[in-house]
């Protein structure tokens, strides 16, 4: 497979603050390359240097054979960006939108309407396609950012954490429409901190954290990393003190690691099953109710603990 | 260029789907027209389209030939549905109809009035100068302007009669056609034959709708260009204020990841605002037309007058996108300008009767120029008159334009 996207020593800094710091990395061709890290990782600065919003500190990076920082409007002719927010006209209807958008990408005339016929059937929007956007749901309107992002037919779409905020459904729906559009031949950088949706889509995953690509593999490759350990989630009641749960889980033996986080515990162990019973003893002895347990294999989570100490959802 | 021009189309579309911002754009200098057109009795059915039968005062204490051509020419049958005058002999009393609200201007015309203007045979040179008095009615500033400008061009007309006269003699002399002591004489009549001229060809040029519909000047046709061009400083502020706004949205980054130059998006954007306030501006022209029976005058003058004020108004507009942080910041701030610039503008009241240093200072704003410019289309000019307001206006608009694609590019508004 041709790589579309090499990236090269990235950096993007505001003043002192590197914001990305230092990463490289290359997407192949027809490739679902996820970026997971949590919130504040430097996902969406990366996305933002690479669609050539933002002009790299040092470093480059190539798209298709164009620089973004030399050659930013040849990027642009090759990229589709669906942005964290959504960026359409409340105040259009969803096809007006999509024809404006289209414009904008150079599409005009009958190739316009039919392509935005095309995408709105791949958007299941066809049939509220004249009602403003301002009348739809949260993941209708997300659909539709998502439609706009796909217009042109881009050989490499940007998707940044495009599930954010929106019901299950909606959730569902744009996952599937990913991997539909991956089936097609279209290459997605797809960033987020859902580590279930990068295990789900991705072909290769990289994981950001502070700026810095800390891992980067396929999920075998990373998983790998972390042995064959499980994880095992203890889900506390509000206000306890799941700090100190942690804190007593680790002198347990056989447990590699424990970290508190909102309202849970995490454990990582060679056999989740046989924590279980003297961690909730644990919990018992130190006021702790437990509420629910999960019991996961090695993941994409064991491995961003394994890596950074923390939990991704902190 | 397409691109600049889809922007703004769509930008244009997207203003008249705010409702909000439509009550600012339309209903509010439309309704406040016709408030006001109540207000002054524009619409209390008389049947005529416009103001008639004014009533002045008239006090002729010189009795000179000037002074009679006044009085003749303000009781000519030209103005007889326009004006209603009645002659009197006493100044006070002719002040006081004026202070009763009898009477919206008195025009006294002091002994020695045309003496001072017109040597008398004998004399060498006109004696000192005499002003004459127009003593305005403050509650009808509309009506009294009316009498006012009409009794100002006929002072011109007497100006030019005067200052011909000088010159004729001058030349008369120099070519030893007259001898010096017949100068006198000579200049007398010539200023005297060019100054009354002024009563048969009174240089007002009054609009009539038919023919024998009366000669008058409609008070809406100040006012609703007046408000018209008042909320237009909202929408070119409004509009800038949507450059902030999609920024903030994430529409404007979206824009600048299409291959599209940010010099394109700004130029769209104000295109759009352009768009909007042309938009804007030939709505509530169209609409007063249609249902007051306005006339505005010749179309074409009117057509260029709207293009040159609305680009005069977008050059402020983006003047105050570029030194706003915010949007809100620039709600506040057009909201502001709107009104300062309404009322220095003249959009309320007329500036007529303000002083010098506030007419001067009503310059920097459309509003003035605009206004200056249908006033001379309501009173019967065409394009052709136009060139000053139209040339200030383009003027404005290119100067503030250029400040403000500085400060815009220097804060990267136009930029991710």
């Amino acid at each position: 497979m041709p790589t579309i996207l090499e990236v090269h020593n990235l950096v993007k800094k505001y003043g002192d603050f590197a914001a990305v710091n230092d990463i490289s990395f290359d997407i192949q061709e027809g490739e679902i390359f996820s970026l997971l890290g949590p919130n504040g990782a430097g996902k969406t600065t990366t996305i933002s240097v690479l669609s050539t919003l933002y002009t790299p500190t040092a470093g480059d990076a190539v798209v298709g054979g164009h620089s973004v920082s030399k050659e930013p409007m040849a990027v642009r002719r090759l990229i589709g960006v669906v942005p964290q927010d959504l960026a359409i006209y409340d105040e259009l209807t969803a096809r007006e939108n999509l024809s404006f958008w289209g414009q904008m990408y150079g599409l005009s005339g009958r190739a316009l309407k039919l392509r935005i016929d095309e995408v709105l059937g791949q958007i299941g929007l066809s049939d509220k396609a004249g009602q403003r956007i301002k009348t739809y749901s949260g993941g209708m309107k997300r659909r539709v950012n998502i439609g706009v992002g796909l217009l042109h037919r881009p050989r490499l779409l940007f998707m940044d954490e495009p599930t954010v905020g929106i019901d299950p459904q909606s959730r569902r729906a744009i996952l599937d429409s990913v991997k539909d559009l991956n089936k097609q031949g279209m290459t997605v950088l797809y960033t987020t901190h859902y580590m279930e949706e990068a295990q789900e889509l991705s072909d290769r995953v990289g994981i950001i954290d502070h700026g810095e690509l800390i891992a980067l593999g396929t999920q075998a490759e990373l998983t790998r990393q972390v042995g064959e350990n499980d994880t095992l989630i203890l889900h506390a009641a509000e206000g306890d003190d799941v700090a100190a749960l942690a804190a007593a889980v680790r002198t347990l033996p056989d447990v590699l690691r424990a970290e508190a986080a909102d309202h849970t515990v995490t454990i990582i162990a060679p056999e989740a099953e046989e924590i279980l019973a003297p961690a909730v003893t644990k919990a018992n002895d130190i006021g702790v109710k437990i509420h629910s347990v999960e019991i996961r294999e090695p993941n994409l989570e064991a491995v961003f603990l394994h890596l950074t100490g923390r939990a991704l959802r902190d | 260029m397409i691109k600049v021009f889809l922007i703004g189309w769509k930008d244009l579309r997207l203003a008249f789907r705010d409702r909000a911002a439509l009550m600012l754009i339309l209903a509010a200098p439309f309704l406040l027209t016709v408030g006001l057109g109540f207000v002054t009795g524009r619409f209390s059915g008389t049947g005529d389209s416009g103001v008639s039968d004014i009533a002045v005062v008239v006090v002729n204490q010189d009795g000179g030939q000037i002074g009679n051509a006044l009085v003749d020419l303000l009781r000519s049958p030209d103005l007889d549905n326009l004006l209603a005058p009645t002659v009197l002999d006493d100044p006070a009393l002719a002040r006081r109809q004026v202070d009763d609200d009898q009477a919206a201007a008195a025009v006294i015309i002091p002994a020695g009035f045309t003496a001072s203007i017109i040597p008398t045979p004998g004399d060498a040179a006109a004696g000192p100068l005499v002003q004459l008095e127009i003593y305005g009615n403050p509650t009808r500033p509309t009506t009294a302007g009316i009498v006012r400008t009409i009794v100002d061009q006929f002072l011109s007309q007497v100006e030019v009669g005067r200052v011909g006269a000088q010159v004729v003699v001058t030349q008369l002399l120099g070519q030893g056609l007259i001898q010096p002591q017949d100068a006198a004489q000579v200049g007398a009549d010539v200023a005297a034959r060019q100054a009354l001229a002024a009563q048969g060809s009174p240089s007002i040029t009054v609009t009539t709708t038919t023919g024998d519909v009366a000669a008058s000047f409609d008070p809406l046709a100040y006012m609703a260009p007046g408000l018209a061009l008042m909320f237009l400083m909202f929408t070119v502020a409004n509009g800038g204020r949507t450059l902030l706004s999609e920024r903030a949205q994430g529409t404007l980054p979206r824009l600048l990841v299409s291959p599209t130059s940010s010099a394109q998006v700004l130029g769209g954007k104000v295109f759009g605002i352009f768009l909007t306030g042309v938009a804007q501006m030939f709505i509530l022209i169209g609409a007063s037309t249609l249902l007051f029976g306005l006339s505005w005058g010749d179309p074409l003058g009117v057509v260029v007058l709207v293009l040159a004020a609305v680009v005069g108004a977008v050059g402020w507009g983006m003047l105050i996108t570029a030194l706003a942080k915010t949007a809100g910041q620039i709600n506040a701030i057009g909201s502001a300008v709107m009104l300062i610039f309404g009322i220095l503008g003249g959009s309320f009241l007329s500036i007529d009767y303000m002083p010098g240093w506030f007419v001067a200072l009503s310059k920097i704003t459309p509003n003035a120029w605009g206004l200056d410019g249908f006033t001379i289309l309501a009173l019967g000019g065409g394009l052709a008159d136009l060139g000053q307001p139209i040339a200030a206006l383009l003027a404005m608009g290119i100067v503030l334009f250029a400040v403000a694609v500085v400060l815009i590019n220097r804060r990267g508004i136009a930029q991710a």
